[in-house]
């Protein structure tokens, strides 16, 4: 399965401030009852950013100088909670294309890097700044490199960490593990013939 | 130095090391859900791959179900076809199903230790977080997304790369009126939601040792609240006599062998850890959280902090936003606090343990006027064996609603919600803004024990007060 390889993503940056943005406040849950990811678009951060009665509650996601952002800027620990991959997915499918953040919860970053969403740490001053350059000049063009790990602007660029085996995966086209998986039937077969599995058995 | 279990675990697992230089890691047992695995189905059936183990695979339905009324069709028409779909991609694979009428339904984090399908040594993984819990008989359980479900159905593999393991020991002697759930929030608060953030927990100590497995299965239920993907304890004796005749336990001969290997699992007694965190027992009170993520709790006894005394300014902005969600004053204590509704249940509180711990406190005792309690066991085999004992009897006639099995009013996916901005006395797991249905509603987190207070006195209170436990 030919992936395409994620090197650089450029384009405009959003702040979705706060700690602990947990996968409920990325995707309530009323939005999981689908049996497909196709509807989720537009959903991302919903009860964040809409009242009960559809009226915005001004979050910075809605705001026109960010339409058409490619980067969220989080917090720390993003994507804490549920497993739910609507979360990444529904993101993905709103036009974000990375996120950077001060820590990122493991479930959360394994689903989005399975996705070819990359998810890169930045320290809390270079998030600073960058939420400070994205408020004033919303239209300010970021790119993030993955090579070079940075995110960076005509004026600004700040370092970015991310474990090195998802940012190899991500570079070489190979973020869905899928096919790798595949390659080694022998050795799957092996372990399954060797370690038991559970089976319903009378008792004697 | 020794090893540790979850190093023993994965060494056992390891298939190879991919490209990226993650690890192929075998999957030894896999349960699906109604929620997290149609899609991966449509992406296999995309790809044209079959179901490589469909036996080492096992389904049930849990979030979408009503815990009223299952007549089929469901009111709900998404809710229907989510369960349908589960059917159908059971039975077009040959992955066995607890389906409604099997009297095995329920939660799969409650089924499966039940069942004795969750076994001491494996790599245990389902499409959600609170797969966790599952480390309570010594294995190695994470929740994973759907991408990763469509891999092990595929593989009955995942790519993945190691945690570090941080050794949690609590020590001494629980105060009476002090739960697992109580340990668990406890150890949330004082390392963060964040704190486990690339670590396993292996939780011990000679408090945890004398833990019977329902209060070790609500303790790794909640590693994932604290950011540890898994949480685990060693296997023993408790373990070994807990999953003793359970249906898909190993019998006569084979029993015997299971125990050996399992036991050599467990970690070595000079078994190197990354970190280790020493918690007394005796510092433990009956804990509640005030917030919007479980580490923001303090004892029953304690008051809501004010913003000022966060540790940083980021926390101090949390500490805000909670307070002003939650409509709570600082400085307060939470004790006295009036409540709306109260849930005993869920996959972390909604065992036999925990029914069989309230019922004789109840006994005789009514909900407070006005107070909406429900009483939704975890599993089809816990409710029978609640109507056997008289637990479900002792519910209902104290003013419970005693429901059919299902996640309730944990995630606001079936019928089971707040309205507006209800307080739920809640013995479920998240505590995070619209969790439980309402994009205002507020919830408490607490121990069983807690929440039959609260359903009795109508007000957040000390269950040690309420029922005169010394």
């Amino acid at each position: 399965m030919p992936l395409n390889k994620i090197i650089t993503i450029s384009g405009k940056a959003v702040p979705v401030p706060g700690a602990d943005m947990d996968t409920d406040r990325i995707i309530p849950a009323r939005f999981l009852k689908c049996v497909t990811f196709d509807e989720l678009a537009g959903t991302m951060f919903y009860d964040e950013r809409f009242n009960a009665d559809g009226s915005s509650k001004g979050h910075p996601i809605d705001a026109p100088q960010h339409a058409g952002a490619a980067i969220i800027i989080g917090g720390e620990n993003f994507g804490c909670g549920s497993s739910r991959e609507h979360a990444p997915q529904a993101i993905k499918r709103s036009g974000i294309r990375a996120v950077v953040a001060e820590s990122f919860a493991e479930i959360f970053f394994g689903n989005s890097s399975g996705i070819g969403l990359p998810c890169v740490c930045a320290s809390q001053a270079d998030l600073a700044t960058l939420n400070k350059i994205t408020t004033e000049v919303p239209d300010t063009e970021w790119t993030l490199n993955l090579e070079k790990m940075t995110v960076s602007s005509a004026t600004c660029s700040i370092p970015v960490r991310m474990p090195a085996e998802p940012r190899e995966a991500l570079m070489l086209g190979r973020w869905d593990a899928v096919v790798e998986l595949m390659n080694a039937p022998e050795a799957v077969a092996q372990l399954a013939n060797t370690l038991p599995a559970p089976a319903y058995t009378p008792t004697i | 130095m020794g090893k540790t279990l979850y190093k023993k675990v994965w060494e056992a697992h390891t298939v190879g090391i991919l490209p990226d230089g993650r690890t192929q890691l075998f999957i030894a047992t896999h349960f699906i859900h109604e929620v997290t695995s149609p899609q991966a189905f449509a992406m296999l059936r995309e790809l044209g791959l079959p179901v490589l183990h469909p036996e080492r695979t096992f389904a049930t339905v849990d979030h979408i179900i009503p815990t009223d009324n299952q007549a089929e069709p469901l009111a709900d028409p998404r809710a229907q076809t989510m369960l349908s779909a589960l059917r159908s991609n059971c039975n077009a694979n040959g992955i066995r199903l607890f389906d409604l009428p099997s009297g095995n339904q329920g939660i799969v984090h409650s089924i499966g230790p039940e069942l004795g399908i969750t076994q001491p040594g494996m790599t245990i993984v389902c499409g959600d977080s609170h797969t966790a819990t599952h480390g309570a008989v010594g294995s190695i359980a994470m929740g994973i997304g759907t991408t990763q479900v469509r891999d092990v159905l595929a593989t009955q593999t995942l790519a993945m790369s190691p945690l570090k393991v941080r050794n949690i020991r609590v020590e001494g002697t629980l105060r009476p009126g002090v739960t697992a759930k109580d340990v668990a929030l406890h150890i949330i608060g004082k390392l963060g939601a964040d704190g486990g953030l690339g670590y396993a927990y292996e939780f011990g100590g000679s408090a945890i040792e004398k833990m019977d497995m329902d209060g070790r299965l609500t303790l790794c239920n909640l590693a994932i609240e604290g950011a540890a993907r898994c949480g685990y304890i060693n296997p023993d004796e408790t373990t070994f006599a807990y999953l003793k005749n359970r249906p898909y336990a190993p019998k006569g001969a084979d029993w015997e062998a299971a125990v050996a290997r399992w036991k050599s699992f467990a970690s070595d007694a000079d078994a190197e850890y990354d970190d280790v965190v020493i918690i007394p027992a005796d510092e433990i009170e009956p804990t509640v959280t005030w917030g919007i993520s479980p580490d923001m709790n303090i004892g029953i006894s304690g008051t809501v902090p004010t913003p000022e005394q966060a540790k940083d300014e980021e926390t101090r902005k949390a500490y805000t936003t909670a307070l002003e969600y939650m409509k709570l004053t600082p400085g307060e204590p939470l004790k006295g606090l009036p409540v709306n509704v109260v849930f005993i249940g869920s996959c972390t509180n909604g065992r036999i343990t925990d029914f069989r711990t309230v019922a004789p406190l109840l006994r005789g005792k009514k909900v407070a006027a006005g107070i909406k309690a429900l009483a939704v066991p975890g599993s089809q085999m816990t409710a029978i064996q609640c109507e056997k004992e008289g637990i479900a009897d002792i519910f209902r006639e104290a003013g419970f609603e005693w429901r059919l099995a299902g996640c309730s009013m944990c995630l606001a996916m079936n019928p089971d919600k707040l309205v507006g901005d209800q307080i739920c006395a809640s013995t479920s797991n998240r505590n995070f803004k619209g969790r439980q249905g309402s994009p205002t509603g507020r919830t408490l987190l607490m121990s069983p024990l807690m929440a039959a207070a609260a359903a009795i006195t109508g007000a957040v209170a000390d269950p040690r007060e309420v029922f005169d436990i010394q």
